[in-house]
């Protein structure tokens, strides 16, 4: 079976300024990291092929520097890693994002393709329902279990009333929730061999062009000041004074 | 009745940090040469085995597919780094000879007017610079970025770093140092097996070079194993520092005596700060006090607070912004602390691991360099045919009392020492030794340990500032801003006796920059129990010293430095 | 025809509640240009009483092939509806299912789609909060049709009476979008929210004084429906467990009201809960950070006050 995860490499939650010497290039600015979340579907794909066999393929789309984040996802255990790198994508949008991955996909063939729940750096999650439209294949989202058995993948997806049972037939596009395992740490000898995997960089042309963005960003706005506190002390009838203001701003 | 910490030592032996190789042969990591810290040292080390693998690729060869490991516990080389710094750049030229140029190294800028100020808590006196600490032709650098720089320079010439990787025990097989045993990742709390569960390694080498820093979890081991410490036990001081942006330039490197220190010698509190340019928009600032002192409420992290008060010192930082604070130790013991050998079969010890730190000058970073250079010259010397590895090995020895490391703390060997006197009295005496170049006074002080100072409680805490978040903070805010996010259901990987009188509790209470500790349930006779929030450490090391034990933690746990 | 269009998701019978508020903001925006529609099956009935939510017209599409909430079906019946009518503005409030339709209906329709936003202008700026709530980015649109998802709970639903002219949706599907089918619908199987998903979170902190205590939040959590969170320091110390740790290396949560018992406000617990909509503190220490920031601040004793409150707050929700 063959397993292509898609994952991003993000910028480092807790990456500080870098200082820019005058003469220097002590280019680390924007150090990128493979995002959580995709961890977890790195894992999944793992142990699915530890248990039937197979192949994993991680693709990603990303800045030539990503290919440190993906070398993490070799350490774990992947196969082989693919990047989308190309100036022209830069900055893509949704839409973009999932052509190129799109693309890449269908030159690997996968049996499925598992995304992680959400993306770490832009929040948006609904990455792979736009892959999976465009490669016109079933899709399930937010699994917290993933069976594979006899050409269909089912899976529990978690939603807001509850957990629903989904069955589709390969090939097939799963985004896994954080629920579903615990990503293994590499070991020291998956470290040492990732460097020997094979990495492949693909460019806009290998995966049917770069394409206009259809949302922009207009501006930045530091946040809603919270407003000064209101501080009581208690005589008595601070509770009565909590639910008045908690009735006064429509939560109760 | 006098209460000493180290009446109380931690549950903890060296041989914690010893054993044989464990894993089956062909499940072993076999690396040429195995070097534990991403610092100074070890890069300095990984760098000149790389330069020395391109000029002889035949012998490289002959190291195997892996060359050169650097094991690093922090989550990438510079996480753990922290210093003031002000670098002498003699070690870097003499490392990168030929290849890269002064401009080419990454520091912040290079030293122009300075100025020694002796504080009072209202007023700050210019006295003339004390000829150890002249920093002309001197750079200020942020240690945790020239980490980064060389690592990324060690990887260029085929090193491989392993970041979030512990040395967490020595090798050693048949009386000889084989190589590292890394540490497990996910353990639970009780020490139990997580679902993600990994074991570490045995990484076997021909040679083993520990450059692990102030308190090498390895290195102490190593001294004990191979009887190679010295006469006079280490001691060392606490620095702990932030990183600010602010609205004008800092001129001037600044080094302060004085308040909030105090003089008086029953106290034995010595150190003083450094302010620092870190380029045009960064001042980098900090407090060092040595962890003899014997107060149970002073507070190294209070007493930076405490300093940024000072209306001098104030104006400098005004308007802006702090972006990190980190701690670490740093070892003070001198010439005279020194082990009496640096290595042993299959070993061989660099940097402040080893106490490589002139301490009137405030300068270790160009020791620690030098040392991993001629660490990896006699480690390559141990690869060439023909060459007995043991005298290779120990050819490190002469080369280091060869060095001007040695000639160096030779030279003020007996100030630190003199210091424990009290401040003028130590003073005098500093000024001796300078002038006579380290002849007077004649022999070599005694070194008492910090845990042995017996200690007294003052009211001292009282005059800590309470934090306003915006010029002084509190120590929760402080962890924070070193970038520490240590998974909290980690093994708690501090050694100390959970009961002990209440003034050593609150010792450590308050010695610890991180907020690990706290007072919990009072007994009847007069001990409390110590609670723990191990999580919270940035792994400076003042328990060591203070009687108990800092062992490393899981890999990648503890601060993310990056500007310090 | 131009205008905006609601995706009306629905559970059980009702149109959801987060559905109903994005079609309350859309009417505000667009006044009487507002549809919505409604997928399903048997849900003709749902669909008439959108009208007083500010839809004057409901599309419905009704077919048993529709009967499972997935979401490639509703992208094929979306997508055609949104093409046929011209639709300008197409809205969604945040869920599962809505996020899969809307991302799927962007790309049949090559539209762009901006998410996470909590306000949106009548001329096409949309302001989405982002790294960790600590700034707002103003977004756009290049072309139409415009997609939109809503971070849950931003509106609440206004019911301006009226009715809507119900009108038949085709239902054409793609052979994929029926590939994957529902073996086993969920159950409502309600425990309460969990932590991440609760519009009401009351967590504790070492003021409680001990684990007992922590039912005093629970039953606080249960009277305002809501979840329980816990302080890093309650969980190390074994009161609590770890999943309603709330924090830096916790939880991120935003709820709608997040109530702060006896928790001093260290910025490692403020990071993970900074970004939620009401804070409220209840803490014996005038001086814990927390009552920086909370919106209102409690100083008492909590063992009196949360008890009370728990009861007043019963009396009013009447439960």
């Amino acid at each position: 079976m063959k397993i292509a995860v898609c994952v991003k490499a993000v910028p480092d939650a807790a990456g500080g300024r870098r200082i820019d010497p005058a003469t220097n290039r002590l280019d680390r600015s924007g150090e990128l990291t493979l995002s959580d979340f995709d961890s977890y579907a790195v894992e999944e794909a793992l142990r699915l092929v530890e248990a039937a066999g197979g192949e994993v393929v991680v693709v990603s789309m990303g800045p030539e520097r990503a290919v440190d984040a993906l070398r993490k996802t070799l350490a774990m255990g992947a196969d082989r890693a693919v990047l989308v790198s190309d100036d022209a994508l830069a900055g893509s949008d949704l839409l973009g994002t999932a052509q190129a991955l799109a693309g890449a996909l269908e030159r690997e063939q996968p049996d499925l393709m598992l995304f992680g729940q959400q993306s770490a750096d832009g929040g948006g999650a609904c990455l792979w329902a736009a892959v999976a439209e465009q490669l016109r294949r079933p899709a399930i989202s937010q699994a917290s279990e993933l069976t594979v058995e006899g050409g269909s993948v089912t899976g529990k997806r978690q939603t807001e009333f509850g957990y629903d049972t989904i069955r589709a037939p390969l090939p097939a596009v799963v985004a896994v929730s954080d629920a579903i395992n615990t990503p293994r740490y590499p070991s020291l000898k998956g470290i040492m061999g990732a460097k020997k995997k094979p990495q492949e960089t693909l460019g806009a042309g290998d995966i049917g062009g770069a394409s206009e963005s259809r949302t922009t960003v207009v501006g930045l706005d530091p946040p809603k000041a919270r407003g000064d506190a209101r501080i009581i002390e208690d005589d008595g009838s601070a509770a009565d004074q909590v639910v008045e203001f908690l009735a006064g701003a429509r939560l109760l | 009745m006098s209460v000493r910490p180290s009446d109380y030592p931690p549950p903890w032996t060296s041989s914690e940090a010893l054993a044989a190789p464990s894993d089956p042969v062909d499940e072993r990591i076999e690396v040429g040469v195995a070097i534990v810290g991403a610092g100074p040292a070890g890069l300095a080390a990984a760098i000149r085995l790389g330069q020395l693998m391109e000029e002889d690729p035949a012998t490289a060869e002959r190291l195997g597919e892996v060359p050169v490991a650097v094991l690093e516990k922090g989550k990438a080389p510079g996480s753990h780094l922290l210093s003031g710094a002000v670098v002498n750049p003699r070690g870097l030229q003499r490392l990168f000879q030929g290849r890269k140029r002064i401009d080419q190294l990454p520091f912040a800028g290079e030293v122009g007017a300075e100025s020694v100020l002796f504080l009072t808590p209202r007023h700050a006196y210019r006295i003339p610079t004390p000829p150890t600490m002249v920093n002309d032709r001197n750079y200020v650098a942020s240690l945790s970025q020239l980490g980064a720089w060389l690592a990324s320079e060690a990887e260029a010439l085929g090193v491989t770093v392993l970041p979030d990787t512990v040395g967490a025990r020595l090798l050693v097989d048949g009386g000889r140092v084989v190589g590292v045993r890394t540490g497990d990742r996910g353990r639970g709390r009780r020490g139990e097996e997580l679902a993600n569960f990994e074991a570490g390694s045995d990484v076997v080498a021909r040679v083993t070079i520990l450059a692990e820093g102030t308190q090498g979890h390895l290195t102490g081991a190593a001294l004990s194993r191979f009887g190679l410490a010295g006469e006079q036990p280490q001691v060392w001081a606490l620095g702990v520092k932030e990183v600010w942006r602010v609205e004008r330039p800092l001129t001037r490197v600044i080094h302060t005596m004085g308040w909030p220190l105090r003089a008086r010698p029953k106290y034995r509190e010595f150190g003083g700060s450094f302010i620092y340019p870190l380029g045009e928009d960064m001042v980098t600032i900090g407090m060092v006090v040595g962890l003899d002192y014997r107060d149970t409420a002073l507070s190294v992290h209070d007493l930076l607070q405490e300093l940024k008060l000072h209306p001098r010192i104030r104006r400098i930082l005004e308007g802006g912004k702090r972006l990190q604070w980190g701690a670490k130790t740093i070892p003070e013991g001198g010439f005279v602390a020194l082990p009496r050998r640096f290595h042993a079969p299959g070993l061989l010890l660099c940097g402040d691991g080893v106490g490589f730190v002139n301490v009137p000058a405030l300068k270790g970073i160009h020791y620690a360099v030098e040392s991993g250079r001629l660490a990896a010259e006699a480690a390559w010397r141990s690869f060439a045919r023909g060459v007995s590895p043991r005298s290779a090995l120990s050819s490190y020895d002469e080369a280091v009392r060869s060095s001007f490391i040695w000639s160096d703390l030779r030279e003020v060997r007996n100030m630190r020492q003199a210091f424990g006197r009290g401040f003028y009295l130590g003073a005098a005496l500093a000024g001796a030794m300078t002038a006579s170049k380290g002849r007077f006074p004649p022999g070599d002080a005694r070194t008492e340990r910090d845990a042995e100072q017996s200690l007294v409680t003052t009211a001292r805490a009282s005059s800590y500032p309470t934090a306003d978040g915006t010029l002084t903070f509190d120590k929760l805010s402080s962890v924070f801003a070193s970038g520490n996010r240590t998974r909290d259901d980690q093994p708690n990987h501090i050694r100390v006796q959970r009961r002990v009188p209440r003034e050593v509790a609150e010792a450590w209470v308050h010695m610890c920059p991180a907020q690990v500790y706290e007072v919990g349930d009072a007994h009847a006779d007069g001990t409390v129990d110590v609670q723990l929030a191990p999580s919270n450490c940035v792994q400076c090391g003042a328990i060591t010293a203070k009687g108990g034990r800092l062992t490393p933690p899981e890999g990648g746990s503890g601060p993310e430095y990056t500007l310090t | 025809m131009a205008g905006a269009l609601v995706f009306l998701e629905h559970h059980e019978g009702a149109v959801t509640k987060g559905s109903l508020g994005v079609l309350g903001k859309a009417a505000q925006l667009f006044g009487g240009d507002v549809a919505g529609v409604v997928v399903g099956s048997g849900v003709r009935e749902v669909a008439a009483g959108a009208g007083a939510y500010g839809a004057s017209v409901v599309w419905v599409a009704d077919d048993e092939r529709l009967a499972a909430p997935l979401p490639q079906p509703r992208v094929d019946v979306l997508a055609k509806l949104v093409r046929d009518e011209g639709f300008e503005t197409v809205l969604f409030a945040q869920s599962v299912l809505a996020a899969d339709v809307a991302a799927g209906v962007a790309m049949r329709l090559g539209a762009g789609l901006n998410w996470d936003l909590v306000d949106l202008s009548a001329d096409g700026v949309g302001v989405s909060p982002a790294l960790a709530d600590s700034v707002n980015v103003r977004v756009g649109w290049a072309g139409t049709p415009r997609l939109a998802v809503f971070r849950s709970g931003t509106f609440d639903p206004v019911e301006a009476g009226g009715a809507a002219e119900v009108r038949d949706a085709a239902v054409e599907l793609e052979d994929f979008s029926e590939l994957a089918e529902m073996v086993e619908q969920a159950h409502a199987e309600q425990q309460g929210p969990s932590i991440e998903d609760a519009d009401v979170i009351v967590a504790g902190g070492r003021g409680l004084g001990g684990p007992e205590s922590f039912s005093l939040c629970e039953e606080l959590a249960k009277a305002l429906g809501g979840a329980v969170g816990a302080t890093r320091a309650v969980v190390d110390a074994g009161w609590y467990p770890y999943s309603a740790q709330v924090g830096q290396t916790g939880k991120t949560v935003s709820p709608k009201l997040y109530v702060a018992v006896g928790i001093s406000g260290a910025i490692q617990h403020k990071v993970g809960m900074q970004g939620s909509g009401v804070i409220v503190a209840i803490n014996k220490d005038r001086n814990a950070p927390i009552f920086e920031f909370a919106d209102l601040g409690v100083v008492g004793d909590l063992h009196e006050i949360v008890p009370k409150l728990t009861e007043l707050v019963q009396a009013r929700r009447g439960s």
